[in-house]
């Protein structure tokens, strides 16, 4: 009796199998028409929150960024601050009041009007943040950019940059800062200060956070209810399935979006990615390998290459086990001589890739042609290991493992490089792997058990001070150098309301930093995002900011 | 039956303790910490400094680790650093993909791995013999992200018949009523949303069942080798019993003991094999959102995870144990 019944069984599954099978099938060819288009794009993170306020990282971002929008933003395809919710800014003389005229017959997704009040409401809140708003954690941007708050809790935080801000009339804002700095207004491009609707914050208790500092909950507006002015509006986030779902906001002032769904789903794995798009699962994605990029090439695939926007260097720590030689500046000069950057850039770098002779990328205000160019030379390098008595020197190397930067894309290949060039200089080489988050970082970053190591830096926003202020505003376990005089060109240079003085001053501190050279800069790689043959009209941006209000689905 | 379902129960809270306390002591010892998770690169030693002062990571382990046990007995496991959501809604929204996923493997692994194991026991010593117990031992010997790979591009990219990432496709508009998708689709009745959520678990689900499947095959393949060589057999069989009865209630039966105990040990590398493969597949599942919570330091996530993954642990094999008493009825006499 058994067996027949089990055949039998064995005989519905097959059929039931053929018959989903059927099924998905039809689901996958049910891709609407004309402006009924949905767009699935394939992220490499989980965006972490809605509120863009307390968000500070890249896949977040490029979410929000769909759904809200900010006074000023990136120039398409570009770094540049152009009109955003403001259509014009401008400020006194002293550059301490920046009035804003602000775009008109702008809408929330919630009906409400945007004006100046609105944006007074938003600047308001990120100011007057109390509590857990204050945590590093949680307000990371407001605090990278305008340091403290109306009150701060912590005797660490820094006074605030913001002062005040007015709304005379419903078309303008005036923002107060207490001192000039050339991270005002360029910052503002920040989807971490983009507006929210004043009703919405309100109603879904945007300031509610819960818990302690060890164990912060996010409040409803944080998590299901964004509200912002953008041309996609918020439908839902599938945390189970991995997916948030916009939908075109047909009340949008601006161009309406073509694609009626924008769906960002999360595949953290490269290879997935790649294969979810040849599968036809999701129609793009981003941080394509370069190493994909022929074969998807010739797949038929598009690759969008970014403007490279970054920068890969070498650090060289003054402070490390061989500080006895890295402090002195023959034995750098020595490192970065010994460099073959050109073959690097050449044997791992995609199309489009630079050597970089600043640390800061080409087309930067404040990039600096002129600086000292240390050009591959094995004798040049041994020669200036002679001169500074250097002999047998061993550094310990660290490099991180499991990862790809879009401004490092093999970094054991390019570790092996180094140190091959390295070891024909005389210098040899103590390999340290390491993962890349948190244990590299947290290597290279702290204490001071490390000589060499490779990191780079993505911009923000259009400022080099992003950069190279990033880098060397102050002394840092990272380099182990401690130089008050380039310290104090920062503060003059971030200072100076005029911009064209404080570009001609960040030209200076460019020269001054490859002469002092506290590491060497390697490369400028351009990152790619892929969309298949269907999709068209987006434009790729150097600081990820791609408009998908933009793009077409065929 | 109940002591001995008590005792077992009782031995979990000593077990949980020691667990407890092992994986808190080696979690903070990892070099880094959440701060430098959070901060990547603009990490600076002021932010950092700040961040271990706010969780008060600055503090002495054993004030940390009693401020975690107070909270757990209170029944709550803290949020997540990294997303922020309590510890108890992120395992309850990604446990049944796991356990979708966990079926879908031991359904796959089971339904091959006895019928290979058996057939190969009767067969010994034959060329379906060796390459029976060869092909699954080859199996797990692949690794997980490279058998995924490899299945993905042959049976999704080449033939289009499998979907490769995700529980279902993201323009589904399904309802979710308990978290279990296939359940879900069954009873909204929204059966194309049912039949997409299974697609999605096939692809997966055979790379998951490569690692039980040799135990399994090897374990039935020696269990049946033992049994048929019993009197009862023989007996059985000398009696004109028809080989498809002698097989199954004879033989099979008999042999299911250890391989059911097998079952219930593997469940445990399962939940671990889940880890790699839900990353291969962007399967949103407790075992890739460890993987993340590790990168991230996400010590929250990590102690309440692996808690309630061993209590499940501890479950499954008390409830193997109980099932012997069903499959050999001498147990029960005890």
């Amino acid at each position: 009796m058994r067996a027949p019944r089990l055949r039998a069984a064995f005989a519905v599954a097959a059929v039931a199998s053929l018959v989903v099978a059927g099924c998905a099938e039809s689901d996958r060819d049910d891709s609407g028409s004309g402006s009924d288009k949905t767009l699935v794009f394939g992220a490499a993170g989980d965006a972490k929150v809605l509120d863009p306020t307390f968000a500070s990282d890249g896949e977040t971002f490029r979410v929000l960024r769909q759904m809200y929008e900010g006074l000023v933003r990136s120039e398409e395809g570009g770094t540049k601050p152009v009109a955003g919710l403001a259509e014009s800014w401008s400020s006194d003389a002293a550059g301490l009041v920046w009035t804003f005229k602000l775009r008109k017959g702008v809408k929330f997704h919630d009906g409400t009007d945007f004006n100046g009040e609105a944006v007074c409401v938003n600047f308001n809140r990120w100011y007057n943040a109390k509590g857990l708003m204050q945590s590093p954690d949680v307000t990371a941007y407001w605090q990278d950019i305008f340091g403290g708050f109306a009150k701060n809790e912590s005797d660490k935080l820094p006074e605030s940059l913001f002062k005040s801000c007015s709304a005379p009339d419903a078309g303008t804002a005036v923002i107060t800062i207490s001192r000039v700095t050339s991270k005002f207004p360029a910052a503002l491009m920040l989807p971490a200060f983009s507006i929210s609707s004043p009703e919405a914050l309100k109603k879904y208790n945007a300031d509610g956070l819960g818990g302690t500092a060890d164990s912060v909950t996010y409040p409803e507006y944080a998590t299901g209810h964004p509200v912002g002015t953008g041309p996609f509006k918020f439908v839902k986030w599938d945390t189970a399935n991995k997916s948030v779902e916009l939908e075109r906001n047909d009340a949008y002032y601006g161009e309406k979006a073509k694609v009626k769904k924008l769906i960002f789903k999360t595949i953290s794995d490269v290879n997935a990615r790649k294969q979810a798009l040849k599968n036809g699962e999701i129609q793009g994605y981003d941080l394509v390998d370069p190493a994909d990029i022929p074969g998807l090439k010739s797949d038929g695939f598009n690759i969008l290459p970014r403007p490279a926007f970054n920068v890969l260097y070498l650090a060289i720590n003054q402070s490390g086990p061989g500080k006895a030689a890295t402090s002195n500046v023959k034995v750098r000069q020595a490192i970065a001589h010994a460099i073959n950057r050109e073959a690097i850039v050449k044997a791992k770098y995609p199309d489009g890739s630079s050597v970089a002779i600043n640390f800061q990328p080409p087309g930067l205000e404040g990039y600096n042609d002129g600086v000292t160019k240390y050009e591959y030379s094995t004798e040049k390098a041994k020669q200036l290991l002679a001169e500074a008595g250097v002999t047998n020197l061993k550094l310990k190397f660290h490099y991180p493992t499991e990862v790809t930067r879009p401004y490092m894309p093999a970094p054991k290949d390019i570790y092996e490089l180094i140190a091959a060039d390295l070891t024909k200089a005389g210098i040899t080489t103590e390999a340290v792997p390491l993962k890349w988050n948190p244990d590299y970082l947290n290597a290279v970053q702290t204490g001071a058990d490390h000589d060499l190591h490779l990191l780079g830096w993505t911009g923000d926003y259009g400022d080099a001070y992003n950069f190279i202020g990033t880098f060397f505003d102050r002394q840092k376990d990272e380099w182990g150098f401690n130089n008050p005089t380039l310290f104090e060109a920062f503060k003059k240079a971030d200072s100076e309301p005029d911009a064209t003085k404080r570009t001609a001053q960040y030209k200076e501190i460019n020269k001054q930093v490859m002469d002092f050279l506290p590491g060497v800069p390697i490369a400028h790689g351009p990152p790619s995002l892929v969309f298949n043959k269907s999709v068209s009209g987006i434009k790729a941006s150097p600081l990820t900011d791609e408009r998908f209000v933009t793009a077409e689905v065929k | 039956m109940f002591r001995f379902i008590v005792r077992r129960l009782l031995q979990l809270i000593p077990t949980l303790f020691g667990l407890s306390l092992l994986l808190f002591v080696w979690l903070h010892r990892l070099p880094g910490g959440p701060e430098t998770a959070i901060l990547g690169e603009r990490s600076t030693p002021e932010l950092r400094a700040r961040i271990r002062e706010e969780m008060g990571l600055d503090q002495p382990i054993w004030v940390q680790y009693g401020r975690f046990m107070k909270r757990v007995l209170s029944g709550d496991l803290g949020t997540s650093i990294g997303t922020k959501r309590p510890v108890t809604t992120e395992f309850l929204e990604r446990f049944p993909g796991t356990v979708e996923l966990t079926i879908t493997a031991l359904i796959i692994a089971v339904g091959i791995g006895i019928p290979l194991g058996y057939i190969a026991a009767r067969r010994r010593g034959t060329w379906i013999d060796q390459l029976s117990v060869g092909g699954a031992l080859l199996g797990i010997c692949i690794p997980v992200f490279f058998l995924g790979y490899i299945v993905k591009e042959v049976l999704a990219v080449n033939f289009g018949w499998f979907p490769t990432t995700g529980r279902q496709d993201v323009t589904i508009d399904a309802t979710r009523v308990t978290g279990f998708f296939v359940l879900d689709g069954l009873l909204t009745r929204e059966w194309d949303a049912a039949a997409d959520a299974i697609m999605h678990l096939i692809l997966p689900g055979i790379v998951l069942a490569s690692i039980p499947l040799a135990s399994i095959v090897r374990i039935t393949r020696a269990s049946v080798l033992e049994v048929v060589q019993e009197d009862y057999v023989r007996t059985a069989e000398a009696k004109g019993l028809t080989e498809q009865t002698v097989r199954s209630r004879h033989i099979l039966r008999n042999a299911m003991l250890p391989v059911a105990t097998t079952i219930g040990l593997l469940t445990g590398s399962l939940l671990s094999g889940a880890v790699l493969t839900e990353t291969v597949f962007a399967f949103s599942g407790i075992g890739a959102f460890i993987v993340e919570a590790i990168d991230r330091r996400d010590y929250p996530v990590l102690m309440g995870f692996i808690m309630i993954v061993a209590v499940i642990y501890v479950l499954v094999n008390l409830l193997v144990d109980l099932s012997y008493s069903l499959i050999d009825p001498r147990v029960r006499v005890r």
